[in-house]
């Protein structure tokens, strides 16, 4: 037995047959020779030789491999059968190749974004470590894990021994000056410490990495990106050694990273390191937070001992700077979970909606399968009949539903390589999207659903249709079999499983709906109609005098306001729904002293010109906006928002008051409150403080809003041209309406929703056929029983009304039990929902009246053509 | 009945397989001449079924031992000619070897076996 025998089983027997022929014709001749007549000779030769035939088949058994030979008959017939009903096997390989394909494709973004590793040095001992508040809100999901603060930094490294290494890395960004008449760019950088490539393991593909030496405030050492070496450098090596400025000043590029390295993500387009264009006196601060500490673990010490040694240093620190905010704990997370952040969740949460739908499907292609093998009873009976074993008849079957789904996964695959391009495009948040692609363990992935599908939809129909009750089908009153029956029950129970899922799917994407279309009309705080944003950044070698940016700002705004079409011009440092922006701990000097070790007050810091209130149409709840005169040495004064107020000050008038932050050793004097503004669409309102953006300190980013009287896009060339107008060097960045900013952040919630709400929808359609075809096979099975009662005086709307109870009834089960399941497993999708309660009856009450409308549809047609049947030709049929 | 062609068969099978390879050690020979010797120097007693002489004989083609090709016999007539390979020269000499081995011990128990049986007759 060998395979290569077994594929040339045709030639070996034709070589067979020509050998025995020889055989004959000897044998014959020697017979003739002794003596015999011809006729005798070749008949004691055939004699001799026995039967031809059944060396043939010995033969031909030996070169077969018994179980290909019978897999192979059994896909054979499986094949034509399928052909013989080209509708049913299109629907069903449609059905799979859509369902395998939607979790195919989540799955591929699954394994790129949390299961693979980067592509560092032994991944898996990389870890980030951040810093970890005690209080309550730190412990909500999202604030858990504290961006680090340079000092703690330094102090963790050098005090600690459980980890090999230990590097830093912040968000930074520079206007990049056109060298050679380019135009001035705005660029994301990264500042990382020395260390953080060598710890990674990253190469330089031209030139170094950074030397320790360079990592200090006054160094100016550069790395490109692979995509800003190619794109604003043409790819030229000779650039290493060069001087490039960003803000103004000069830096050398000492090296460009490898075009795979886009960590933490694409946009970050240069590194410098860590210390250099920070103030020297920051890093020595511990409640400034801004750093991302990547560390290598040591591989003899395990996780939770490095991390401790951490701890115990970090609580050092936090009781020495007990009034800072200072973090009492570290909390370590893998890297991947840690680019992963925001989309963990929601990805796992939009897997298990794609692995319902699969599920879904499933139950569809077996409920169809029970239907076909109806059909084939007798066969089945027979071929048991005749000696084939019950395992033998199942395999034959299940081989149909494994054609259909090896079609459906080919199908699938295809799919989810262009719906994973859509994916990976279409969510904004997804890190590593560039490192999304389909590999060998997705196609594994792939494969293992098609056969556990083809298992799942193929393995029921077909023990229900071999079991014992079958061979009642060869007796001769088969007209109503039990097993008609039984089956009729099976098939009921899939599509109750199957309509409880949908249902689920359908609450599910019901919730997100709802909580989008909340968060959609949320009220911003602000006016966001017929607003154009931008973002500019003044570098500090050239604007580094207060008088100078002040002077900047100030006849930029004063040209703005002037130009026609615009109404109101508003200067900050970020805008309503642009982001966090920054935070910082302050106290109320006349209130009395908190106790050491008390968490201090906490509010999100923004700067504003006078105007900016006005432009953006917050409102002044009491005292007054700023003014021209609060600028440079008059400029200690401070607008709190109305939670801050409230929060803080309860009954007392805070107006004329005084709030101390200790980040900057000052105190402020509230000269207003003004209403709230949401830092973030579907963030809870946070209190916030604002000070004057004349107040001569070095602003780095200032984000301008401009309110047209029409269509704020068409104003965006007019602006930069006015901002050129004053500095041709300064970029501009992010020019937008605010429109378009604020659906940056619903952009997620529009998606998820969307998402499942088209799987809870092709859900609904595939349970709806489910439900029109068990009703179609239950009436054709009692077309007799409905003719004889029909024949007996039943009324046509009473076999309607039968009719369609019995179809509506798995409809019902499946409601009950799904919403009763939706229930639980909302709670799940909990954090995903904004203002949007998990059991919104509203939500539940569309669903009930879809779902049932649908159900009442697609019986009504079955139900109803039963009880237009003639009784005289019901009862004769058969 | 069936049962007893079955274990008659296997127990040939290995047999029959040594007594071909033996055959074609004189040289090369098709089905029929390799039949015929068999018989004839075993004085007519074993006789070949071509029912398992062309299945044992396509399994040595498959394990290496032998090897084929179409000639013509004495008879001038076109057929398939086996010929002995060296692996299949070294199974012959393992093989036979084996089999006196067997041979004695067969004959060690048969010797004992024989006489307490015709003891009880």
């Amino acid at each position: 037995m060998s395979w290569s025998r077994f594929f040339r089983r045709r030639r070996a027997d034709a070589e067979l047959r020509e050998e025995v022929d020889a055989y004959l014709a000897e044998e014959t001749a020697e017979n003739i020779a002794r003596g015999a007549t011809p006729e005798e000779a070749r008949r004691r030769a055939r004699i001799k030789l026995g039967n031809p035939q059944s060396v043939r088949e010995t033969l031909w058994r030996q070169n077969s491999i018994l179980l290909l030979d019978t897999l192979g008959r059994d896909l054979k017939y499986a094949a034509r059968t399928l052909r013989r009903t080209p509708g049913f096997t299109t629907i069903a390989m449609l059905v799979m190749a859509l369902c395998i394909g939607a979790a195919t494709s989540l799955f591929t973004v699954v394994r790129s974004v949390l299961l693979r590793p980067l592509p560092f040095r032994d991944p898996g001992r990389v870890v980030m470590l951040y810093e970890h508040f005690r209080d309550a809100r730190s412990n909500q999901e999202g604030f858990n894990y504290n961006v680090v603060s340079p000092a703690d930094f330094f102090d963790w490294r050098a005090q600690t021994h459980g980890f090999e290494d230990m590097a830093a890395w912040r968000y930074w960004q520079f206007n990049l000056s056109g060298e050679r008449g380019e135009l001035p760019e705005l660029l994301h950088a990264g500042g990382g410490s020395w260390n953080l490539f060598p710890l990674l393991g990253v190469p330089a593909v031209v030139g170094r990495t950074f030397a320790e030496n360079e990592d200090r405030p006054d160094g100016n050492a550069v790395m490109l990106t692979w995509n800003l070496f190619e794109r604003r450098f043409g790819g030229n090596p000779s650039i290493v050694g060069r001087q490039i400025h960003l803000d103004g000043k000069p830096y050398t590029v000492v090296g460009v990273l490898p075009k795979w390295f886009t960590y933490p993500d694409a946009e970050i387009e240069v590194w410098v390191p860590y210390a250099s264009s920070l103030p020297p006196e920051l890093l020595q601060h511990h409640d400034f937070h801004f750093s991302h500490v990547v560390a290598r673990l040591r591989p003899d010490v395990s996780l939770a001992n490095a991390v401790s040694q951490v701890e115990a240093v970090q609580y050092r620190l936090h009781l020495q700077y007990l009034n800072a905010p200072v973090a009492e704990d570290v909390a370590p997370r893998t890297i991947n979970d840690d680019l992963a952040r925001d989309v963990k969740k929601p990805l796992l949460i939009l897997m298990c909606a794609a692995a319902c739908m699969l599920l879904i499907g499933c139950l569809n292609v077996a409920n169809l399968l029970v239907a076909r093998g109806a059909a084939r009873q007798r066969e089945m009976a027979i071929r048991g009949a005749l000696g084939a074993q019950r395992l033998t008849l199942i395999r034959a079957q299940i081989m149909e539903s494994l054609l259909i789904c090896v079609a459906g996964g080919v199908g699938g695959v295809l799919l989810s390589l262009a719906a994973t391009q859509w994916l990976a495009s279409a969510w904004k948040d997804l890190p590593s999207a560039e490192r999304i692609h389909v590999d060998g363990v997705v196609l594994g992935f792939a494969c293992a659903l098609v056969f556990l599908a083809a298992l799942l939809a193929g393995l029921l129909p077909a023990i229900s249709s071999t079991g014992k009750a079958v061979f009642a089908a060869l007796q001769a009153s088969s007209r109503t079999a039990s097993g008609n029956l039984s089956r009729a029950a099976l098939r009921k129970t899939l599509l109750t499983v199957e309509i409880a899922v949908t249902v689920v799917l359908l609450i599910g994407a019901g919730l997100l709906l709802k909580s989008f279309a909340r968060l959609r009309s949320t009220d911003a705080g602000c006016v966001t109609d017929n607003v154009l944003t931008l973002n500019y950044s003044l570098p500090a070698q050239k604007y580094g005098v207060p008088e100078k940016m002040n002077g900047f700002n100030e006849s930029l705004l004063e040209k703005l306001r002037a130009m026609p079409g615009v109404r109101a011009v508003a200067l900050g440092s970020t805008l309503p729904g642009e982001g966090y922006g920054g935070d910082d701990v302050f106290t109320i000097k006349e209130h009395p002293p908190l106790k050491p070790g008390a968490v201090l007050p906490d509010a999100l810091t923004r700067w504003a010109d006078p105007g900016y209130f006005s432009a953006l149409q917050i409102p002044l709840l009491k005292g007054r906006f700023f003014t021209g005169d609060d600028r440079l040495g008059q400029a200690r004064k401070v607008i709190i928002s109305n939670r801050l107020a409230r929060q803080y000050f309860s009954d007392e008038n805070p107006v004329g008051k005084s709030i101390r932050v200790p980040a900057y050793n000052a105190e402020f004097e509230i000269v207003g409150i003004v209403g709230d503004t949401l830092w973030w669409v579907g963030e809870r309102v946070m209190p916030t403080m604002y000070f004057p953006i004349l107040d001569g300190g070095i602003h780095t980013g200032q984000a301008l809003a401009v309110r047209t009287d029409s269509d704020a896009l068409a104003m965006s060339i007019p602006v930069q041209k006015q901002i050129a107008a004053l500095d041709p060097e300064l970029p501009v960045s992010n020019v937008q309406t605010m429109q378009q900013a604020i659906g940056d952040s619903l952009g997620n919630a529009r998606f998820s929703a969307t998402l499942v709400l088209s799987f809870a929808v092709l859900s609904l359609v595939l349970a709806s056929v489910g439900l029109y075809g068990v009703l179609s096979y239950l009436m054709t099975q009692r077309t007799t029983e409905l003719g004889v009662r029909m024949a007996l005086g039943a009324q046509r709307d009473q076999v309607l009304w039968m009719m369609l109870w019995d179809g509506l009834r798995p409809a019902i089960i499946g409601l009950a039990l799904g919403s009763a399941a939706s229930a639980g497993i909302a709670q799940l999708i909990l954090f995903m929902l904004y203002d949007t309660k998990p059991l919104d009856p509203a939500v539940y009450i569309a669903v009930t009246c879809t779902l049932l409308t649908v159900a009442i549809l697609a019986c009504m047609i079955p139900a109803w053509r039963a009880s237009r049947l003639d009784p005289m030709q019901a009862l004769r049929a058969e | 009945m069936a049962n007893k062609d079955k274990t008659d068969g296997e127990m040939l099978k290995g047999t029959l397989d040594m007594m071909i390879l033996r055959t074609l050690v004189t040289g090369d020979a098709h089905g029929h001449t390799i039949a015929k010797v068999i018989e004839r120097s075993s004085e007519d007693v074993l006789e070949v079924e071509q029912g398992s002489l062309y299945p044992a004989l396509h399994r040595l083609e498959d394990r290496g031992w032998v090897s084929s090709y179409w000639g013509t016999s004495e008879n001038n007539r076109k057929a398939k000619f086996y010929r002995l390979t060296s692996a299949g020269r070294k199974q012959l000499v393992r093989e036979t070897s084996r089999w006196r081995q067997m041979i004695r011990a067969i004959g060690l128990v048969m010797g004992e076996e024989a006489t307490a049986k015709g003891g009880t007759r």
